[in-house]
């Protein structure tokens, strides 16, 4: 679907045309991401985002499949293979350094991409459903991630597995026997190395998967924008192509540069030395903690450290973790306000920045702190803001609040008044 | 087919039985239950095979000898890919351990349930923090052994007693005490 007024493709040549008639791709990326799909003309940064998270997804895919190349999921060679990926192979250290800190930039896209989802309420009607495929993108991305870091079978690799699938271990009658299938052990060994390699390799496919997805459900309403006003007229919008390519190609290289200063001058800051010591299933580093992206969601784990009703603290820690994301999937049904934007949500916008982020920002900090004081207590009260803010504040903002008034349209919110936009303003020249 | 009126259509014709039973519909039901009953039956081995091989199993037991143990001292072995820890346990330690009410507990059992009948100086356990699975520390020399003198887990601060019970931290259970048997005066065989 599209605007009516959207540019139709016409092949040019006998060629496309030829295709055209027979496999109309060319047509489909012109629709897609081409001159063919009008855009809101006033998205800002933030909504470079996608774009550059799909990025980060083809870049990890190239990667790992060239370290896969080189790689052997056995626990008695695995660690050495990614010495010998460092050291022997060509340019191996440029792939390995590129696949660790993507994962990183991968996240980092992400939680922008989240942040941008919260704010401007993305999720809200009728793009639900982009929303719950956006949720489950980032648990597969977690899981990946998650088994990826065990593959190069250091400290850390094999004492995140067996923490993470300790976890389940905390299921009441089912834990134990579920903790051991997923091992295929009674620790992690060549069993769960295996699998998680095999699974850390499928995963991203089943991502991409998804993301088609996502973006087919995105074609259908078409981007939100800053002001949160539905798109009217032609005026509101500009064709994607050569508008947004040009807009994401920019924020491409603003990331890039980025991504570069990581890779080659500081590889190994986002990661921990301890992983450069091989797995030994006898000796526990002093201070186990996992990547960065996970640090707020280990912070709710362990924000319970003493039994709730009957349930055990371990497993109220569970519980919480799994559902501080899970409670996205039903925060476009918790949040009644009919006004997206939080430019217009006076109330909305103090929870937002004074509630919500630094409770977000005390949990990360948390999470990467040892588990003592003043840690675990700023962790207990950020996760019962965290589960408050989602559970009890949005929905009541959405029904006490007074939004400010919103622009009749996208091109009154630009350009002060409808009547200053030209007429056909879009049908620039063919490129 | 109940809804069949006088008029006798094509379909009518062809499928109705006396018993009102069509066979396309006898078809169908059975032959879309066996490909389903099919379909899943090919799920148990796909969820089997994740479960822990004949050779992982076979590493199950594990033999050792507790004679060389001096009271006071541990030793470590591995059980199953996991640390086990092995204590002889002094007098003292086992008065410790004996004098503490079983209400303030949190996971309450006697030094006697435990250890085996005989050997009750013995204290074998796995040596895994019952929290999130990190190895406690307190078995080898000069290792903090923690509040309670018996381990104590420096991940998230659990500490276990010299019966290697839960006392204080996010553990919620003692220190797993594995299936085993003496096989003579000082051989254990664990698993």
């Amino acid at each position: 679907m599209s605007f009516s007024w959207a540019r139709q493709y016409e092949p040019k040549n006998g060629f496309t045309q030829w295709m055209d008639e027979r496999l109309p791709l060319p047509r489909l990326v012109y629709n897609a991401v081409g001159a063919g799909y009008p855009v809101p003309r006033n998205l800002n940064y933030m909504w470079n985002f996608g774009v550059l998270a799909g990025f980060f997804l083809v870049l990890q895919i190239i990667t790992g499949v060239v370290l896969a190349m080189h790689y052997a999921s056995d626990a008695t060679v695995a660690f050495a293979k990614v010495e010998h990926i460092m050291r022997d192979v060509n340019w191996g250290w440029l792939m390995r350094y590129a696949h660790a800190n993507g994962a990183s930039f991968f996240f980092i896209v992400i939680y922008m991409h989240i942040f941008r989802g919260f704010f401007y309420s993305s999720y809200k009607a009728p793009r639900e459903m982009i929303w719950l495929l956006g949720v489950v993108i980032f648990l597969l991305m977690m899981a990946t991630a998650f088994m990826g870091y065990v593959l190069p079978w250091g400290q850390m690799s094999f004492w995140g597995a067996k923490v993470i699938t300790g976890l389940f271990g905390a299921i009441p009658l089912v834990g134990e026997p579920l903790q051991v299938w997923l091992l295929g052990g009674f620790a992690p060994d060549d069993a769960a190395l295996n699998r998680f390699f095999s699974l850390h390799f499928l995963l991203p496919f089943v991502i991409a998967g998804v993301v088609i997805m996502h973006i087919w459900a995105l074609h259908i309403p078409g981007s939100s924008n800053p002001t949160g006003v539905e798109v009217k007229q032609e005026s509101d919008t500009v064709p994607f192509h050569p508008y947004y390519t040009a807009k994401d190609g920019f924020g491409l290289g603003v990331i890039l540069i980025l991504f570069a200063i990581m890779v080659f001058f500081l590889p190994n800051a986002l990661g921990h030395p301890d992983n450069y010591i091989e797995a030994n299933p006898l000796s526990t580093p002093a201070h186990i903690v996992p990547e960065w992206y996970f640090w707020p969601f280990y912070a709710i784990l362990r924000a319970f450290t003493v039994d709730f009703l009957f349930i055990p603290a371990k497993l109220m820690g569970v519980i919480a973790m799994f559902g501080s994301i899970l409670i996205w999937f039903i925060l476009p049904w918790l949040d009644r306000s009919p006004v997206r934007s939080g430019h217009y949500r006076p109330l909305f916008r103090k929870f937002f920045w004074f509630g919500l982020i630094p409770a977000m920002v005390v949990l990360f900090i948390c999470g990467g702190a040892p588990a003592e004081e003043p840690y675990v207590m700023l962790s207990q009260l950020a996760t019962a803001y965290y589960f408050l803010h989602f559970l009890v504040i949005i929905p009541i903002i959405g029904q006490i609040e007074k939004p400010k008034p919103l622009p009749y349209s996208i091109t009154e919110a630009v350009l002060g008044s409808d009547k200053k936009a030209v007429k056909g303003e879009n049908a620039t020249p063919a490129v | 087919m109940a809804e069949a009126t006088g008029t006798a259509t094509a379909d009518t014709v062809i499928d109705s039985g006396d018993d009102g039973v069509r066979r396309r519909d006898f078809i169908n039901i059975a032959a879309v239950s066996a490909a389903g009953i099919g379909g899943l039956s090919v799920l148990y081995p796909l969820i089997s095979q994740m479960a822990p091989s004949a050779d992982v199993l076979a590493e199950s037991s594990t033999e050792l000898d507790t004679a060389a143990i001096a009271p006071g001292q541990a030793i470590k072995a591995i059980f199953r890919k996991q640390p086990l820890f092995v204590r002889r346990l002094t007098e003292v330690e086992l008065d410790e351990a004996n004098a503490v009410q079983l209400a303030d507990l949190r996971d309450p059992a006697t030094m006697a349930d435990r250890t085996k009948e005989g050997h009750g100086d013995i204290l074998v356990t796995m040596g895994v923090c019952t929290h999130l699975g990190c190895v406690p520390l307190g078995a080898a020399e000069g290792e903090n052994k923690g509040e309670y003198g018996g381990y104590f887990c420096p991940c998230h601060g659990s500490h276990y007693d010299t019966a290697g019970r839960i006392r204080k931290g996010p553990a919620p259970t003692n220190l797993e005490v594995p299936e085993y048997e003496f096989t003579s005066e000082s051989i254990i065989r664990v698993g």
